[in-house]
């Protein structure tokens, strides 16, 4: 098995609680700069496999590799600074700190001053002018100086990806991220999504149909822990298995 | 919790220069800190009969300030912060009584100490959380505590260390009891650290205690390895709980087991409390408040005391969360408010 | 003769340790239901043994007959504080719970100190629950036997309840994942509110029960504090199960370590403590 030329590649994941096995064996390959979703039905294991990936959680079995490299049993801080970043299903913010004062952490900490206690970070003008930046590909410039709990809630849903995108990630998982975001918000973060720079492969979880199709080169169907199948969201659409466990029988593409 | 009041925009702000702001408004000097520093120099001056009180202030100040870092800006839980106190007071006994009567070097080794204390600590501490995590600091208090207690040969038990004699400041400035050299050499030493205190919250590492504080699931999700920052906090935070402690003794030239009793780990909760979590100069204003209350009612029986602090603890808890700090800012906000209405 | 003074000691342990798990138990399951730090819990076993001693030393009352008064009296007013004050507070930071309980604590402590003072509080056992009965060569002290008899009768009947009741199965349902059970349709604050009521009863008939065995005066909540949390903490989030084996424990090693080592006090326990948290820091039953 060549793990060298994809971005992330799984072998062999298994996540079992006690008794109950979630993630049965997922082997999976994200190449680069590909977008590829995940869907299955509810309780199929998608966001352990995530957990998983993001180093939330130890598997029972199998390994990981990011650009070739063994992250097993890496913590997740140690797989953020190797390129793989995760975002979460609810929103996991800093309800009292400002948009810029928490992507400012994330982009001092990639630049490697985050340990430091005597820089001050009033004068640390390049990577608060960095972090703006990618407020501003976020659309959250006008509200960075709000604390985070006042924006509205598709405002901190982007947030959420701005803290992730902050990492200058080789590898982006979403974990759903038009979850719980109103028909009128979800516009913006649907185009934030298409503009995301083509060279982070992206896995992302959704189950807004929509957007699946819409953005996904790829698509992987996991039901009840395992792979069901996988391919192109034509190949998808058209399988029998499919439309009968996840899609139900009427959908049209 | 301090309200972030929002400076009003003037029509040429743009975003990106707002966004700078937040950093200079988080780290500028609040008119409460010049206040405080200005009132306490001034008070060593007018009330030469007070020199106790005032040191006293500074000294318990110092030891919240300690407790505001770990518990107001990193969000941990501690229920046993006198250990490091305790552990700074009698390190610096001990170092005079051994012969070695320089006191500013004294501070040093007393800081050293208490911040390998406390870093040995977190070891342990860093994988825990919630009701564990206190229950461990409460632990390893009351273990300091009776450890202390037991071995009289080192910390002379029940009656404790005196006869600390301490060598003259730069060879110059000779202590008295609580006398005025000992007080202002207290006001620098608070001070300086006070300074530190504030570069250390307003670094890159300071806004990843509050991050750790506000959210600590997000944290170690973003590239920031949470361990390894739990050991810095609560070695910064112990070695200035050791310099308070070490203060003490020199000052008072004794050392008794109360330094390390969980009396004094519960007022920290409470002067931090009362004062504003979070925001340094609230653990000071918490302190004065405390200090300059308990000296007023000292002949008070303990009882009323203890009944009255916390209900005091209780009521801050439900409606003033901000603390004095915290109230000080929502009025502000509020006749700011009023001002642009008229 | 070595093997009495290892029995003697097991039996004492055992003895304290159904104590502690009673003190405990209610703190177990609230801490694992609602995640929620409540320092107060040893002040209402405090509560639960003044309630005793005063019905028994100012009222005459049989000392039997004082411990459903004093596990009812406390959970009332444990409760009242849990519907007032507690419950505004589940989502709350749990630095503002530890405040929040510590300044009650801190309340209750100056409370009875100024009602009954702070000497320790004098007790007398009926006849019948005093002194020690002979068995073969051994000398049983009779009120620890009742505790462990009587105790034992308690802890059984938790344990059934949890095991094999709906409440039980709830509460552990709860424990386990609240948000899937509330959104089950189980009304979880109710849930919370009556396994706080019971859990403060048991609080307070532990305190009751303990009075004889440990003495009562003011610092009891903050002495037990640190022992109930060591079970609560050493047996793992909301497990009953854990709670009582923690305790077994911690009342076996503390009995030992009075006896072997008396002068260096409980800090034998703390140390303890200390060691195994470091090695299982979610107690010794944690699930992965």
């Amino acid at each position: 098995m060549n793990v060298n030329g994809d971005a992330l590649t799984t072998a062999g994941l298994c996540k079992n609680f006690g008794a109950l096995s979630v993630v049965i064996d997922v082997n999976f390959v994200l190449p680069h700069g590909c977008r590829h979703a995940l869907i299955g039905p509810n309780g199929s294991g998608k966001t352990t496999l995530i957990n998983l990936i993001g180093g939330a959680l130890t598997p029972t079995a199998g390994k990981m590799y990011l650009e070739g490299e063994d992250i097993t049993h890496l913590t997740a801080d140690q797989r953020v600074s190797r390129g793989l970043a995760r975002t979460f299903q609810i929103n996991t913010l800093f309800p009292r700190l400002t948009p810029i004062e928490a992507v400012t952490m994330v982009v001092a900490q990639r630049r490697g001053i985050g340990a430091s206690l005597w820089r001050s970070l009033k004068r640390s003008s390049d990577t608060i002018d960095e972090a703006y930046e990618i407020l501003t590909q976020l659309h959250l410039a006008d509200d960075c100086d709000r604390p985070t709990a006042q924006l509205a809630y598709g405002r901190q849903r982007l947030l959420e990806i701005a803290l992730a995108l902050a990492a200058r990630p080789k590898v982006l998982l979403l974990d759903e991220p038009a979850a719980g975001v109103p028909q009128q918000q979800s516009g913006e973060i649907l185009s934030v999504i298409s503009d995301l720079p083509d060279d982070i492969a992206v896995l992302f979880i959704e189950h807004d149909i929509d957007l699946v199709f819409r953005f996904a080169e790829r698509i992987t169907v996991l039901v009840a822990g395992r792979i069901l199948c996988e391919g192109t969201p034509a190949e998808i659409a058209a399988d029998p298995e499919v439309r009968r466990i996840y899609l139900g029988d009427e959908v049209h593409v | 919790m301090t309200a972030i009041e929002i400076p009003a925009p003037a029509p040429v702000v743009t975003p990106q220069e707002r966004a700078h702001k937040v950093f200079a408004f988080t780290s500028r000097w609040r008119w409460e800190e010049i206040a405080f520093w200005v009132v306490a120099a001034l008070s060593i001056l007018i009330f030469p009969t007070h020199l106790v009180l005032i040191a006293q202030v500074l000294i318990t100040g110092l030891f919240a300030l300690s407790f505001d870092l770990l518990v107001g800006y990193a969000g941990i839980p501690s229920l046993g912060h006198a250990a490091f106190f305790g552990i700074g007071a009698y390190t610096a006994g001990l170092l005079a009584r051994a012969g070695w009567t320089e006191p500013i070097s004294g501070l040093l080794i007393a800081a050293l100490v208490a911040g390998i204390a406390g870093f040995a600590l977190s070891v342990v501490v860093s994988r825990l959380t919630g009701i564990g995590l206190i229950m461990i600091t409460l632990g390893v208090g009351l273990l300091l505590y009776e450890a202390a207690h037991s071995a009289r040969g080192i910390t002379g038990g029940d009656d404790g260390l005196s006869g600390i004699n301490i060598a003259p400041i730069f060879g110059h400035f000779q202590f008295d009891f609580y006398g005025k050299t000992a007080v202002v050499y207290t006001y620098v030493v608070v001070f300086l650290l006070y300074l530190l205190a504030r570069r250390i919250v307003n670094s890159p590492f300071g806004l990843e205690m509050k991050g750790i504080r506000e959210n600590v699931r997000r944290v170690p999700a973003i590239g920031i390895p949470l361990r390894k920052r739990y050991m810095v906090v609560f070695t910064v935070s112990a070695a200035f709980a050791g310099v308070a402690g070490a203060l003490l003794g020199q000052i008072t030239q004794t050392v008794a087991l109360s330094a390390l009793s969980f009396d004094r780990s519960a007022a920290a909760l409470i002067m931090v409390m009362i004062g504003g979590m979070g925001t340094l100069i609230g653990a000071l204003v918490g302190a004065a408040a405390y200090m300059v209350a308990q000296d007023r009612l000292s002949d008070l029986n303990p009882v009323y005391w203890n009944f009255w602090v916390g209900l005091l603890l209780v009521l801050f808890v439900l409606f003033a969360r901000g603390g004095l700090i915290g109230g000080v800012d929502r009025l502000i906000v509020w006749i700011r408010s009023k001002r642009k209405k008229s | 003769m070595i093997l009495g003074n290892l029995l003697y000691i097991i039996f004492s342990g055992v003895a304290y340790g159904v104590l502690l798990f009673l003190m405990s138990a209610g703190l177990a399951v609230t801490q694992g239901l609602m995640r929620f730090a409540n320092l107060a819990h040893a002040a209402f076993a405090m509560l639960g043994g003044y309630l005793a001693v005063t019905l028994m030393n100012s009222y005459g009352w049989p000392f039997l007959l004082t411990l459903p008064i004093a596990a009812l009296g406390t959970a009332l007013f444990a409760g009242t504080l849990e519907r007032l004050l507690f419950r505004r507070f589940y989502n709350v930071s749990q630095l503002y719970q530890i405040m929040l309980t510590v300044g009650i604590v801190s309340m209750s402590v100056a409370s009875v100190t100024f009602i009954w003072g702070s000497v320790n509080q004098p007790v007398r056992m009926p006849s019948y629950l005093s002194g020690s009965i002979q068995v073969g060569n051994f000398d049983i002290d009779v009120y620890r036997l009742f505790l462990i008899v009587a105790g034992g009768l308690v802890v059984w009947a938790l344990i059934w309840g949890i095991d094999s009741t709906s409440f039980g199965a709830k509460v552990r349902a709860a424990v386990d994942n609240r948000r899937v059970t509330s959104s089950c349709g189980i009304n979880v604050d109710r849930l919370f509110m009556t396994a706080f009521f019971i859990g403060s009863a048991l609080a307070g008939l532990g305190g009751a029960l303990s009075v004889n065995l440990v003495g009562l005066s003011p610092t009891f909540a903050l002495d037990f504090l640190a022992y109930v949390l060591i079970v609560v903490t050493l047996g793992g989030h909301g497990s009953m199960k854990g709670a009582l084996v923690a305790a077994l424990l911690l009342g076996v090693v503390d009995v030992a370590g009075k006896y072997y080592v008396p002068q260096t006090g409980p800090f034998i326990i703390y140390a303890l403590t200390v060691v195994v948290l470091f090695w299982r820091p979610h107690g010794l039953f944690a699930k992965a």
